[in-house]
């Protein structure tokens, strides 16, 4: 044997050549958000449509039209004063003079007393042009509970009439400006088309400069570390010694660019448009429509699944379990949740991810949803049933056969990606009882919460009312879509994965696993079973626990493992180096267990195998 | 109250701390020089390798010892003196005693090798080793380990985790075939020289060579080969760790004798784990266990003697468990290396040759007597019934399914050992039955 045969030098070299590659893909990746300029002109204002607010959009961006920016951040901070200076436009055009509330009120006296009649307004606001109009009828309807009330004196009168005065004009920043919503949505879309120069210009070679490399590069790192010239078996060696998988400077980088492309995907995507750009050709061949960024989350989403699902697939080659789980959850995010909704869409049917489940998919209810899959003819009236039939039969049939796990590490998304993206950071969750109490809280609490607002949304639906015990519903929703859905799902539960493991939301926050774990505690024939007395306390099952479950408590005291919280993803059983360990189904009866180590007789009577 | 002292925080002296403190109130105290906390020493190779730290190796938070009022105290004993029932601790203390429980575990034998005591050779046991061989294993090239058993081929593997290059010297023929049977220890071989380990077999030390500094250089075999190398394991078995006990009345040979209560010679003096020597082993037994299994056991047996409820060593079923390297090791019954005349044994390996089965049983009777396995995991309950009510042979590889522990999708082999077995035994086949697919779909 040459040296050369002992530690093949080759892999190294390969090994490195694939960083090197990534870091490039990266590096070439992070550098297209500064490569296009920007140029507003009107026909891009007028890509986005008709009427009155483009039309004023056009004026009020007058100075920065067929001007070129260089920086993205310049060109958003001028378009963003140009629809606010259009809003201020529109806000002056339609608004009324409180004056004209006065002017009223001298005009309602009748015999010494102040009577306030709609026929009033005529007088004081006739309709001269669409303006006047607009205010004419506005006034008409946000005055009609004054019609017929009489007033002592005309200052009472004028009091009210500002009032109401105040309330019209409010009201126009959203029936007659851009609302927040949509000049969010607006700034997006101009920015994204605004864009011209390299980038937009050799599209296919920057997808390869980028998305290319990475695949490429990753694919020979991991080729060459968990394949190439090595053994099948566990792979665990310097995981604590990496800056980048033992919270060292690496994670904590890491952790700060997720937790900043979270913040810009969610609350400012117009300085993420070039990386839209580069999605574009994919969304024209799935949908036939350009991408928004969140097509971009769906297919950074689904690469980063894939890749490091093949990943895993190298790493526990030797494990058909996993093997199966991981080939389980890059298919499900790639045709439920990214391709088939995407066709869906494509045929202007409703783009359901068939296999999210309420209360994860805590919108399902929500009016939109519901009117859409109603209005979808067969397939939508199916895909309410299917989603309810997910929610009562599927969840707790599936879950008393099999445990939580058929979901949470098989088929759900947010597994999917804690399962490949996360692995690498799953011994870093914290497996202290004082985290176990905490998650059991938060847990619990956000399932109420998801109830809670499901309830008051579906109240407002069936009502037409918005108001349940003097909170309003939609405040809980925007609450729920603000705190649950984008801070703690998106931002924290993906960003932390370096620096709380990659479970984070899964176990702290998602209702559907609260859901779940329910069931599995309380009725399934899932369990982890030890094996007899031959557990050697090592540690390594509780460490590499994603979830935190202190496996190792139940394993030296010879107890079946029966936790909610269990997404049964078999990595303690894969990482036990004495085969104590197996995930099951069994006969529920003898779930729990009285704990017992085999092979001493000094005074225990042995218990008879089970079958 | 009763002051029941525990010299050594291992799994024997831990258990037994614990298991008192469930049926009395006594004040306990747990004596060690090791560390302040007791952690798994069977983990202690993972540390090195990073696959853990020191505190994942910990069974038990901090808080659980004062939440159980089990004092744990950092010292050193140096001597015992048994009739003022008063221990002499390196701190310049003394402590008192009512109860003592000797379980002070063990230390790397050194055969007097020349060099045994350089900087950079060192055994490989306690968290002291560990530190050792993470001070002198740095930025080397070479190491060479002296003796094939289960801690040489762990500390290989972790070596190996470093990039650093192995040589392994073992005096026997085959690795570890003072257990192991043939093709088993063959297997291991194999395995051992796949992960690129330089594997001498039937190669002793005769002596390790300093450099300039005191610092090992080489080492020189058996047959006058030297090897570079700037580490050296020895890691040729370990031995009962009583050197401080030398001056007390309390009785030694190997290890300090008690009788099957775990009683020394002195009243009130017990002694449990690997530290300890059955004067009369049991049968089929050895004089000292030094298994992880067998401490926790001494552990919670010699408890209930202490809590006054006299309780004598009864150990099930023997098994044990490694894994070496990638393959993982059962065993259950009395397999050992040569098999007994009276046992008769079948033998399945896969064509990987990663994967074996071996079922031995009494060529009398024909009763099971044992079961090894590499590369596949039985479950201890299954086998450990089996051995206590003497199963039919034929029962068990009938029954193997039972067994089983692979985790869900794993092939199985019983089909194999069906086989083989009606090979064994023509004139009395076994016909096995066609699995039920549903009910193996729905159990996963």
């Amino acid at each position: 044997m040459t040296e050369n045969d002992r530690f093949p030098m080759k892999n190294k070299t390969l090994k490195t050549s694939g960083l090197i590659i990534f870091l490039t893909g990266f590096f070439v990746f992070v550098l297209s958000l500064t490569l296009s300029n920007y140029t507003l002109t009107g026909k891009i204002i007028h890509r986005q449509g008709n009427g009155e607010r483009l039309a004023a959009l056009t004026d009020a961006a007058a100075p920065m039209l067929n001007v070129t920016y260089a920086s993205n951040i310049s060109f958003v901070h001028d378009l963003k004063e140009a629809i606010d200076k259009a809003n201020r436009a529109i806000i002056a055009k339609y608004s009324i003079d409180e004056k004209v509330g006065e002017k009223i009120a001298e005009e309602a006296a009748e015999d010494g007393k102040y009577i306030f009649r709609s026929t009033l307004i005529d007088k004081v606001l006739p309709t001269e042009d669409e303006i006047t109009k607009y205010q004419n009828q506005t006034f008409r309807d946000y005055a009609g509970w004054l019609e017929g009330k009489t007033f002592d004196n005309k200052e009472a009168l004028a009091e009210q009439l500002v009032f109401v005065i105040r309330n019209i004009n409010n009201s126009l920043s959203y029936k007659k400006a851009f609302d927040s919503y949509s000049a969010k949505n607006l700034l997006f879309w101009l920015t994204k088309d605004a864009a011209s120069g390299i980038l937009r210009d050799n599209l296919r070679l920057w997808i390869f400069l980028s998305f290319g490399l990475i695949i490429l590069g990753a694919f020979l790192y991991f080729y060459s570390t968990y394949y190439r010239g090595t053994i099948a078996g566990i792979k665990n060696n310097g995981i604590f010694m990496s800056p980048a998988t033992a919270r060292g400077w690496i994670g904590i980088a890491l952790g700060v660019f997720m937790i900043s492309f979270y913040i810009m995907l969610y609350f400012y995507p117009e300085y993420l448009t070039n990386w839209v750009l580069l999605v574009d050709p994919l969304s024209y061949r799935l949908n036939g429509g350009p991408a928004s960024h969140w097509f971009l989350y769906g297919t950074l989403y689904t690469m980063a699944v894939a890749v490091m699902g093949i990943r895993m697939l190298l790493k526990y080659r030797h494990n058909p379990y996993q093997i199966l789980r991981t080939l389980s959850v890059i298919f499900f995010q790639t045709a439920f949740a990214f391709i088939i909704p995407e066709i869906l869409a494509s045929l202007h049917k409703p783009a359901v991810d068939l296999k999210n489940i309420w209360p994860l998919d805590y919108d399902f209810f929500y009016s939109y949803n519901l009117d859409e899959l109603m209005n979808s003819g067969m397939l939508g009236w199916f895909m309410l049933f299917w989603g309810i039939a997910l929610i009562i039969i599927a969840v707790p049939v599936f879950t008393y056969f099999f445990g939580k796990r058929w979901y949470c590490s098989w088929v759900c998304g947010c597994g999917g990606l804690a399962e490949t993206l996360g692995d690498p950071f799953r011994q870093l969750s914290d497996k202290s009882i004082r985290a176990w109490k905490i998650e059991r809280y938060l847990i619990y609490s956000v399932l109420v919460f998801a109830v809670v607002n499901t309830a008051g949304v579906l109240y407002t639906y069936f009502t037409g009312s918005y108001s349940v015990l003097g909170i309003g519903t939609e405040s809980i929703k925007s609450a729920y879509g603000f705190l649950i859905s984008s801070i703690f799902a998106g931002v924290v539960g993906t960003g932390f994965y370096p620096l709380m493991g990659n479970r984070v939301w899964c176990r702290f926050g998602c209702p559907l696993a609260a859901y779940l774990g329910v069931v599995q505690k309380f009725k399934s024939r899932f369990r982890i079973t030890t094996n007899g007395g031959q557990c050697i306390s090592c540690g390594n099952c509780s460490t590499y626990c994603e979830m935190g479950i202190d496996v190792r408590w139940y394993a030296q005291r010879g107890q079946n493992i029966v936790r909610a919280s269990c997404v049964g993803c078999g990595i303690c059983a894969a990482v036990c180096p004495r085969g104590v360990l197996r995930l099951e189904n069994n006969d529920p009866s003898d779930r729990f267990n009285t704990p017992h180590l085999t092979g001493n007789e000094s005074f225990r009577e042995p218990v008879d195998a089970p079958r | 109250m009763k002051n029941i002292v525990i010299i050594g925080n291992g799994v024997a002296g831990i258990t037994a701390a614990r298991h008192i403190r469930k049926r009395s109130d006594a004040t306990i105290t747990v004596i060690s020089a090791e560390t302040d906390y007791f952690f798994s020493r069977t983990a202690l190779m993972y540390i090195y390798m990073g696959h853990m730290k020191f505190e994942h190796t910990k069974p038990y938070e901090d808080w659980f010892w004062e939440k159980n009022n089990i004092n744990l105290m950092n010292d050193y004993v140096e001597s015992v003196d048994t009739d003022g029932r008063r221990l002499q601790l390196r701190s310049g203390n003394t402590m008192m005693w009512d109860v003592l429980l000797l379980a002070t575990g063990s230390k790397p034998n050194k055969f007097g090798w020349p060099g045994q005591d350089l900087k950079g050779v060192g055994g490989m046991y306690s968290w002291q080793d560990l530190q050792n061989i993470e001070q002198y294993t740095k930025n080397i090239r070479r190491a060479v380990i002296v003796g094939g058993g289960l801690i040489g081929i762990e500390l290989a593997e972790m070596l190996l985790s470093r990039n650093i290059e192995v040589t392994f010297l073992v005096r026997e023929s085959s690795f570890w075939n003072i257990v192991l049977p043939p093709e088993e220890s063959a297997m291991i071989n194999r395995h051992i020289r796949e992960h690129h380990i330089d594997l001498r077999l039937e190669t002793e030390l005769r002596k390790i060579l300093p450099d300039a500094h005191g610092r090992v250089r080489a080492v020189i075999t058996g047959p006058g080969e030297e090897i570079e190398c700037g580490f050296v394991g020895l890691t040729a078995g370990v031995s009962p760790n009583i050197g401080f006990l030398k001056s007390s009345n309390i009785k030694t040979d190997r290890g300090i004798l008690i009788n099957e209560f775990f009683e020394t010679n002195i009243p009130g003096v017990y002694a449990a784990g690997d530290c300890a020597q059955f004067e009369k082993p049991l049968p089929g037994r050895r004089a000292i266990e030094q298994v992880w299994y067998t401490g926790r056991m001494h552990g919670e047996t010699v408890a209930r003697t202490i809590c006054g409820e006299r309780t004598a060593y009864r150990p099930g079923p023997w098994f044990n468990s490694a894994k070496f390297l990638d393959i993982g090791y059962q065993v259950y019954g009395d397999i050992i290396n040569p098999l007994p005349d009276h046992l008769e044994n079948l033998y399945w390996e896969h064509p990987d040759g990663k994967h074996a089965i071996r079922i031995a049983w009494d060529r009398e009777t024909r009763q099971l007597k044992g079961i090894n396995l590499m590369g596949i995991r039985f479950r201890h309950d299954v086998c450990d019934a089996w051995l206590r009510r003497s199963a039919a042979l034929k029962e068990v590889v009938q029954d193997l399914k039972a067994a089983l522990f692979d985790p869900e999708f794993y092939k199985s082999y019983e089909q194999e050992i069906v086989n083989l077995y009606n090979d064994k035994f023509p004139d009395n086949r076994i016909t096995s039955g066609k699995k039920k697919r549903l009910a193996t779909l729905i159990n996963f």
